[in-house]
């Protein structure tokens, strides 16, 4: 659980824990089903070829390694605009939220390319149910952390408008709730659709 | 996109103001007027639906039926069956979750207004965009089930609008749960212990988390098939090495819980309408909301009762045929606490109660017809037969509609401030009973004599005429039963009874304020001391045991009661209640519950009372934002275009909410 002291200025709830973040905490819960579901298709048929390449003709797991490092750094980035944010820093907040939009911007700049290999490689959404699995299931991915971009900008956007400050700094913490989760998940994806070998 | 430079308070985000009108119903974010729409809306798809339900039964009604044509009777049976779950039994249980669950909790609104708002308008765009489908080419014909590899098929787009449209409704769905359950946890009045909250509630945060859980499994099923059907993946083709059974389990992992999305907010409508109409407490509440939460929990684990005739093997088949024989012993604990709290009460025999009565007959008889879906070769006889049409209609129609109809008879008076006829509310009960019995009693017989389900005709000399014949007259026997429902109302808006605030004597804190509610609900948050709290506002017990009526504006012999009944029969912690017992509680400086005990019973503080509430402002962008779904999805479908246009809403929507100025939001 996050850390627990609530902004003074919101109102009391009945169990203590901030409404947004519970909220948050909620979706997550749903998102982990949803991811769950995508992977449980993927471990399906990853040996669901046809006369496509497999995952051994394609992964290239230095080059993905690279780009999932990047990824997880930005989890750095963003515990470190939440720190300045707490701290009433809201020029290092906003420097630490674009750093991080930047980094997930290479993450998903790093997928477009590998789609594109995968692609020239000869491995399509429609080449087999392999294909379809693993590009709905990373592209999926990719959605999240897209979203995640653009929500990091709105925080960009409300800090630009006299919003958030130490003690208003709920936003960047349920976006930071949100951001980590997306990392996650993408250590689960990382391990068992490339560490994991097929066969 | 929004250009940011809007001020703070008016100019590009300023939040509208009308209380009247067209744009006030449009913009709202109180969660009574939402409560309305939906339920509004729900009964409009509940027309619609009923409508399908009546051709289809003129088809069926003799052999050779020649009133529809196939690919008609496909696209009738189909949206039927997703009208009458998604659009109705579900949006009407979350109607009725929306107007009372603040006010049985004692709160001024939900959590999150302009999110509830939201859900509501991405709710009715999701029902506009499916029936769309009937102009644009033909609607869903796949069966609600929409089983790929068959729901594949392109012959029209009919299943793609069931992909998107269902997906639609998923995410009002899911935003409509998390903005339950966080109200439930989070925005209890004082005092207002988990365990002392209603039952109703209890069942909306555990349909909510089954909500929560359930809709991301077939959100997965429905993209997965929208890729397949539009894009050439090859999730469901078997030429293509895929597994047919993947969406199956993808389905039923989804449908099994949404079963028990459709029954348990019909079991806490009825829980609170037997002991109102009893004069007793719920007998044995602790058992009644374990067993809910253990039937969400089970539910899980059955889904594969659906799939007894897929081949699955004989191991799982025997799991699942076990689980499936557990589950029935949480839903027997509640009958029997239903029959325990009637037991010795004084009963009156109102229309809310004779509906709730009728949930539990009805649901018994298709909860044990669904138990003999758990004999494996017993089901597969029953498969794909008009036997599981009827179980299904039994809990479905008998269980989930009686149940909504009892909630709808209870609480009209609080929404509306006046009472529905209570003759004519009998006259439509007994109509809809016998109609219903004569519908679905024959089902089971041309079930067992094998007549399959989704057919458009049935052939003659097969014993099937005359059970078809009947269960016809049935469904127009039901068709008159609400027509008789709307007279009521009709009535009702013109002359119907003023119903004063508590016209039931009930026991819950919604009927301690006016019918209708305020806008902010209560003038002082209640404290709350007791399970039933209001009842023991009104009544104490007497050394002897009987309820005895408080005076009055006996405020003095009120608390007298509170300590006297504080010292003997609960500790005056009342740790026994529950976990969050001791955890600080909701309302602004709410003092801990031992501190409360002091206080005078409605708990005003000075700041609460008249004009100083705050409440949210009413917003345009949950509209803008949730219409930006159904443009997406015709994007899809026709055009890069509309696809961007919809985004674009989307994001222009998304924007605007956060940039609007702050009124008292969550």
């Amino acid at each position: 659980m996050s850390a627990a002291h609530p902004p003074a200025e919101h109102p009391h709830t009945s169990t203590g824990l901030d409404n947004a973040k519970l909220a948050m905490w909620a979706f997550l819960g749903s998102e982990c089903l949803f991811f769950g579901s995508f992977i449980s298709t993927y471990l399906l048929y990853r040996n669901v070829t046809g006369d496509g390449p497999t995952s051994a003709d394609l992964y290239d797991i230095p080059y993905t390694s690279i780009s999932s490092f990047v990824l997880l750094m930005s989890s750095l980035t963003m515990v470190l605009a939440l720190s300045s944010v707490q701290n009433g820093d809201r020029r290092a907040m906003r420097i630490w939220l674009m750093a991080t939009a930047f980094l997930g911007l290479t993450f998903i700049g790093g997928q477009v390319f590998e789609f594109t290999t995968f692609v020239e490689e000869g491995l399509t959404l429609s080449t087999s149910a392999f294909g379809s699995s693993f590009f709905v299931l990373t592209g999926f991915h990719g959605a999240h952390v897209t979203i995640g971009i653009l929500m990091l900008l709105g925080l960009t956007v409300m800090s630009s408008f006299g919003r958030l400050g130490p003690d208003d700094s709920r936003p960047v913490e349920v976006v930071g709730l949100y951001w980590h989760f997306v990392d996650i998940v993408w250590i689960v994806i990382f391990t068992v659709i490339y560490l994991i070998p097929s066969g | 996109m929004a250009t940011a430079v809007a001020p703070q308070q008016g100019g590009l985000f300023a939040r509208p103001t009308a209380k009247t009108g067209w744009w006030s119903w449009m913009t709202t974010v109180d969660h009574k007027k939402i409560g309305i729409l939906y339920g509004v809306t729900a009964f409009f798809f509940f027309i619609v639906g009923g409508v399908e339900a009546l051709l289809i039964r003129a088809q069926l009604a003799t052999p050779n039926g020649e009133v529809l044509s196939p690919a008609v009777y496909n696209q009738l049976f189909t949206m039927h069956g997703l009208t009458m779950i998604f659009f109705v039994v579900i949006p009407m249980g979350t109607a009725l979750m929306n107007f009372l669950l603040p006010l049985m909790i004692g709160a001024r609104d939900v959590a999150f207004p302009r999110l509830n708002a939201f859900s509501y308008w991405v709710f009715l765009s999701a029902g506009l965009f499916m029936y769309s489908a009937f102009l644009l080419g033909g609607a869903p014909d796949g069966g609600w089930f929409g089983y790929a590899p068959l729901s594949l098929d392109p012959v029209t787009d009919g299943m793609t609008y069931y992909s998107l449209g269902l997906q639609i409704a998923g995410i009002a769905s899911l935003a409509g749960a998390i903005n339950f359950i966080v109200t439930i946890i989070n925005m209890r009045a004082p005092g207002m212990t988990l365990m002392r909250m209603p039952v109703f509630v209890w069942m909306t945060l555990i349909t909510s988390f089954l909500l929560l859980f359930a809709v991301p499994v077939i959100g997965v099923a429905l993209w997965e098939l929208m890729f397949d059907r539009l894009f050439g993946a090859n999730f469901f083709d078997p030429a293509a090495g895929a597994d047919p059974l993947l969406w199956q389990h993808l389905f039923w992992l989804f449908g099994h819980p949404e079963v028990y999305i459709m029954i348990l907010p019909a079991m806490g409508i009825v829980s609170e309408v037997l002991p109102a109409f009893s004069r007793k407490p719920l007998f044995g509440y602790p058992a009644i909301v374990f067993s809910g939460a253990a039937i969400a929990f089970m539910g899980w684990g059955v889904w594969a009762h659906h799939m007894f005739a897929a081949g699955l093997g004989p191991v799982a088949n025997s799991a699942f045929a076990l689980s499936t024989m557990f589950i029935a012993v949480p839903t027997g604990v509640k009958i029997f606490n239903w029959i325990g709290t009637i037991w010795g009460g004084s009963v009156r025999l109102t229309t809310p109660f004779l509906f709730s009565a009728g949930f539990v007959s009805m649901f018994i008889i298709g909860g044990l017809s669904g138990v003999t879906h758990s004999i494996v070769p017993h089901d597969a006889q029953q498969t794909d037969t008009y036997y599981v049409v009827g179980h299904l209609h039994y809990v479905l129609f008998g269980g989930s509609i009686f149940g909504l109809f009892s909630g709808i008879y209870y609480w009209w008076p609080k929404v509306f401030g006046r009472l529905l006829s209570e003759k004519i509310g009998k006259f439509h009960f007994l109509l809809m009973l016998v109609g219903f019995n004569l519908t679905f009693m024959p089902f089971h017989i041309l079930g067992l004599l094998g007549m399959p389900r989704r057919q458009y005709y049935f052939p003659a000399n097969r014993g099937f005429e005359v059970w078809n014949l009947l269960a016809s007259i049935g469904a127009f026997t039901i068709a008159v039963s609400i027509l008789v429902f709307l007279y009521n109302v009709a009535v009702s808006r013109k002359k119907g009874e003023a119903a004063g605030a508590d016209p039931w004597d009930a026991r819950t804190l919604e009927w301690m304020t006016t019918s209708p509610p305020p806008e902010h609900n209560f003038d002082a948050i209640p404290v709350v001391r007791h399970r039933d709290d209001f009842w023991y506002r009104k009544y104490i017990t007497t050394p002897e045991g009987e309820s005895a009526r408080v005076f009055a504006g006996g405020a003095a012999s009120d608390e007298e009661q509170h300590s006297s009944e504080a010292a003997s029969d609960e500790p005056p912690s009342s740790s026994a209640e529950g976990a969050s017992d001791r955890e600080p509680n909701t309302a602004g400086a709410a003092p801990p519950e031992s501190s409360s005990e002091e206080r005078p019973h409605a708990g005003a503080s000075a700041e609460e009372q008249g004009h100083g509430i705050h409440l949210p402002s009413p917003s345009y962008f949950p509209l803008l934002t949730a219409a930006g779904m159904p443009v997406i999805g015709y994007g899809f479908i026709y055009s890069p275009i509309l696809l961007a246009a919809g985004a674009v809403m989307l994001l222009v929507g998304a924007f605007g909410w956060v940039l609007e100025p702050p009124a008292e939001e969550a």
